[in-house]
This record gives C-alpha cells, sequence and structure tokens, in this order.
C-alpha cells in the first residue's frame, strides 16, 4: 500500500449536463517518491489535487491516504492528522497573507506540526533551507519577487513537517529562469524529508526533471503513466506523442511545435508502464 | 524593408525610469522578438508603440512609421492610424473580447468605423477575416458570442479583429500565454504564416523562449528597460553575445546549453 492511493476516483461538478471533471482516476505516491500529473487546462489535474487535499468531494471511488480515508473539508476545523498532507499553490501572490510577516505565517505551519506532536525547525531556519535570508523572517510578502515569494510558500508547507506535498502549478507564475530552480528545489526538501510529492504541472519539460513517475491525464482520465524518462524519450500513447510534439524548445532552430490535429479525439485506453 | 523604427524609446512614470532608450526595427515578413522577464519593459514597448502608456508617464524618443513620428502626431491622425495600421493583439482573449456583443458586432463595428464600409460589405469581410484565421463555419460563428468558443479559437477572432484594416504593423503582447501547448501550435503557425503571406511586420513579446525560438527571425532581449542583445534568432539561442542572455537560456530545459537533468538544476541555485 502506498502513502497516497487514489482509487476508481470521479467527481462531477454541477452543471447541464454535470461535468465529469475526474472519470475514474488511479493513482499512487509513496514515501520519498515524486509522482508528476501533466496534462492541458480542464483535464482534471487540479481536481484531483483538490479530492486528495479533501477541497471537493468524490462522486465515486476512494482517496486514502496513509491507510486512512481522506474525509472532505467541511466547515471545521480540519483533523490534526490531516496537517499532514501539504498544498503549494499557483500564485504566491495569492496564497500568502499580504499584511502578515513571513515568519508568522511560517509559523503557522510550525504550530500545525506541534499540534501532532511532531518538532519542526523555527521559521528562520526554514527560510534558510529555501534560500532565502533567515533574517527576513518580520519583513512582508510584497518585499520579495515571486520566485522568492513562492519558497516562502514553500517554507511554510515544509514548516508542517508534512508527509505529502501537494503543488498544485507552484511554478507557472513564475519566471522561466527560476521555475527549473524551484521545481528541483521542492523535489530535494521532500525527499530529503521522505515525503511524497504530487508535482501538477502543464510544463512537462520542467517536470520531467524532477518526477520519478509521470501521470499524464487527457479529459478526465490517465492515458499513460510510468518512469518519467521513459515516457520523456518514447511516449506510447497518442495523445502523449501530440503533446510533447507541441512543446516548442527553446533551441534557436525555428521549428515549429506540430499542432494537434484540429478536433483530435484520442483513445481512452490508457498505456501503463 | 524596414515599416516601423524605434529609436531611443524611454518612457518614466513618476521617478521610475521604465524604458532606458529602446531601439528596434520591425520589417515587412518578418517577426521581431522581444524577450525579457517580469517587469523589463517589454510590454511597455508595444504599449508604448501603440501610444496606450499608462496615463502619467513620460515617453521620449522617435517611432517612425511612413515617414512620421508617432510620438509627436496629433491625436487625431495617431487614431486613425491605431487599429488600421498598427494594431494589436493582447494575452487574454476572454478579456480583450466584449463578452456580450457577438463575434459578428465586434468584427463589423470595426469594419464599419474605419473603413467606413455597408453593412452587408463589412459582414462578407468578416467571413474572409474569420476564415483566414481558420474558424470552421464563418457565418455561423459570426453569431456567435465569445464564451462560445475555447481560448484558442478566442484568441483567433482576436486576431481576425487585428487584421480587419489590412495593417501592416502587428504588436502581439504573450498572444499564445494564456493557451495550452497544443492550443498555442496552432497559433503559432497561423502568426508565422501571416508574416510571410500579408508582409506584416510583426513584433512578438513573450518571455517564452520555446515560442521565440519558434517563430521569430530576429530576438532582442529586454533587461532593466534596455536592449541587452538584439540578433538573428540561430545566433542569439546558439551563441549570445550578452551574459544575461547566456543566463536565461543556461535556465531552461531544452535550451542549447540550458539543463538537460536534476543534477544540472541544482549547480545554477
Amino acid at each position: 500500500m502506498s502513502l497516497l492511493d487514489v482509487e476508481g476516483l470521479r467527481v462531477t461538478y454541477r452543471g447541464r449536463p454535470p461535468v465529469r471533471a475526474v472519470d475514474g482516476v488511479d493513482l499512487a505516491v509513496d514515501a520519498g517518491q515524486v509522482v508528476g500529473l501533466v496534462g492541458e487546462s480542464g483535464c482534471g489535474k487540479s481536481t484531483i489535487a483538490r479530492a486528495v487535499c479533501g477541497l471537493v468531494k468524490p462522486a465515486a471511488g476512494t482517496v486514502t491516504f496513509d491507510g486512512a480515508p481522506v474525509t472532505p473539508l467541511g466547515l471545521r476545523r480540519r483533523p490534526a492528522a490531516l496537517t499532514r498532507v501539504q498544498m503549494v499553490f499557483q500564485d504566491p501572490y495569492a496564497s500568502l497573507h499580504p499584511r502578515r510577516a513571513i515568519g508568522l505565517q511560517i509559523g503557522d505551519g510550525v504550530r500545525a506540526a506541534g499540534a501532532r506532536g511532531v518538532d519542526s525547525a523555527d521559521p528562520a531556519t526554514w527560510l534558510r533551507r529555501v534560500g532565502l535570508d533567515p533574517d527576513a523572517t518580520g519583513r512582508f510578502p510584497f518585499e520579495f519577487s515571486g520566485g522568492q515569494r513562492q519558497r516562502i510558500a514553500i517554507a511554510r508547507s515544509l514548516a508542517a513537517r508534512p508527509d505529502l506535498l501537494v503543488g498544485d502549478e507552484p511554478i507557472s507564475a513564475l519566471d522561466a529562469s527560476t521555475q527549473a530552480i524551484v521545481a528541483a528545489l521542492m523535489r530535494d526538501l521532500a525527499v530529503e524529508a521522505g515525503a511524497g510529492l504530487l508535482f501538477i504541472s502543464h510544463d512537462l519539460s520542467v517536470v520531467r526533471l524532477i518526477a520519478d513517475r509521470l501521470v499524464v491525464m487527457y479529459r478526465g482520465r490517465v492515458v499513460e503513466s510510468g518512469p518519467a524518462q521513459e515516457i520523456w524519450r518514447d511516449p506510447q500513447h497518442p495523445y502523449t506523442q501530440a503533446l510533447l510534439a507541441a512543446v516548442p524548445l527553446p533551441d534557436g532552430s525555428g521549428r515549429m511545435p506540430e499542432p494537434p490535429v484540429d478536433d483530435a479525439h484520442y483513445p481512452l485506453e490508457p498505456v501503463l508502464r | 524593408m524596414t515599416v516601423l523604427e524605434i529609436s531611443g524609446l524611454t518612457l518614466r512614470i513618476g521617478g521610475s525610469e521604465i524604458l532606458r532608450g529602446v531601439d528596434l526595427s520591425l520589417e515587412a515578413g518578418q517577426v521581431q522578438g522581444l524577450a525579457g522577464e517580469s517587469g523589463s519593459g517589454k510590454t511597455m514597448t508595444g504599449l508604448a508603440v501603440m501610444g496606450l502608456q499608462p496615463s502619467g508617464s513620460h515617453v521620449g524618443g522617435t517611432v517612425t512609421y511612413g515617414g512620421e513620428d508617432l510620438l509627436t502626431l496629433a491625436p487625431r491622425r495617431r487614431n486613425a492610424l491605431r487599429g488600421t495600421d498598427i494594431a494589436m493583439v493582447f494575452q487574454d482573449p476572454s478579456t480583450s473580447l466584449h463578452p456580450m456583443l457577438s463575434v459578428s458586432a465586434q468584427l463589423t463595428d470595426h469594419l464599419r468605423h474605419h473603413l467606413g464600409l455597408s453593412r452587408t460589405a463589412a459582414r462578407g469581410r468578416a467571413v474572409e477575416l474569420l476564415a483566414r484565421v481558420r474558424i470552421r463555419d464563418p457565418e455561423a460563428a459570426l453569431r456567435r458570442y465569445p464564451h462560445q468558443f475555447s481560448g484558442g479559437q478566442r484568441q483567433r477572432i482576436a486576431i481576425a479583429i487585428a487584421l480587419a484594416c489590412s495593417p501592416s504593423v502587428l504588436i502581439a503582447d504573450e498572444p499564445t500565454t494564456a493557451l495550452d501547448v497544443t492550443v498555442q501550435a496552432g497559433v503559432l503557425h497561423l502568426l508565422r504564416d501571416l508574416a510571410s503571406e500579408m508582409g506584416l511586420a510583426v513584433l512578438l513579446v513573450t518571455h517564452d523562449l520555446g515560442v521565440m525560438s519558434a517563430v521569430a527571425d530576429r530576438v532582442a532581449v529586454m533587461r532593466h528597460g534596455e536592449v541587452v542583445e538584439n540578433g538573428e534568432r540561430h545566433q542569439v539561442f546558439t551563441a549570445p553575445a550578452h551574459p544575461y542572455t547566456a543566463s536565461l537560456l543556461a535556465s531552461l530545459p531544452g535550451a542549447a546549453g540550458g539543463v538537460q537533468t536534476l543534477d544540472d538544476v541544482r549547480r545554477l541555485s
């Protein structure tokens, strides 16, 4: 059994007809493992992240974290045990409180760990571990660049000493030159802590650098999953092939990315390896 | 042939200098890329050329088009050029199109205002334009509203509106940033074709060096309001002249000399 087990997950959103955002997805993340979840907008990847954290209620299927079901979050404070799952969101401008000193916000994470009886370091130490100045605890989010803010959000999540870290597009709001660096930092700190990392992104070229396994989603289903390097080198599913062919490479060759044929419908039968 | 020449362009808002003397020339049929990170001034360059800079900013230098300096032109004359000779496409088609007006209204109003076409002539031209940007069944598309189209189709419609008056210059500010990669690929092909087939001079503003590598003929790199390097695409990507360009490329997976493995990334930080 894995640290995180998602089985037959289905999530529907209200509408006429109801939207099946996630339609029967199986997914597992082991301790110390990095799983990259990739796909285009609307494929259901963020919905999976939200279900893993209990932010949406599944219509069918189960989400099991360390042997116990993840209960959807209600109005009350989430059970202390579930602070072992932490998230890093896309936009650090929105996920950090603009008017609280960053040391206090990282301190929230430290207290979440304390509530479970787990030791955490102090905020200054966490700042140092994400590559920021440990003396900056009294400063505010606006004093930092986008990449630095995302490092602060990562420090806050890690300070809660999670066993599972979920990043929902944590690098897509950052400048290109810092994306790979922040992604690698997340990977290294999660693995070092023995935690699992579910890293969601639409940017395959960065994800394949940090992920052990890749899961490719299309229209609410998993269409391909397997070791990251293998999929990057030799994609088997037609959708994965189309996705990779459409990525423009910054190699100066002037090679145009291949657009898929109009309104292509790819088979939904998965390639699992 | 140089269509538009930007020379010594400066822009100041309050005490801060956003642009510190930008020089660029746009050639017919060519895509001039303008790259840089957030805050480098690349978007402001495009806006200043259009005369759409934020109010309260001071613009200096010259932008020469058809023998006239756009920056000192009478507002009336400048309005006549904006949208007809020099058109712009923005990043997010869901905000640049009017949500409550049909595609027909947005395309034909533009044609009738600028070109004085009759209702039927404008409609005919609108159908042509939608076909040009490869919207299927353009007749039916005219009756629909922006929310009935996907993001990629919306951006194609925004491009059709920009092309309505057969401009000579198109300024495209992050035109594919809001799109998925598979959709982006189609829009990039369209931009490339428009430049070569219509002889459009395109200024492509983007932070995405992959996009730049695919469609730009020349690439300029901005930093702190200055162009630090401007050269032929292949040369800029494979033998960058400025250390800043080299450092940008070094951080990208897939670039020549860019990061290839996790260890490469770790060495950067």
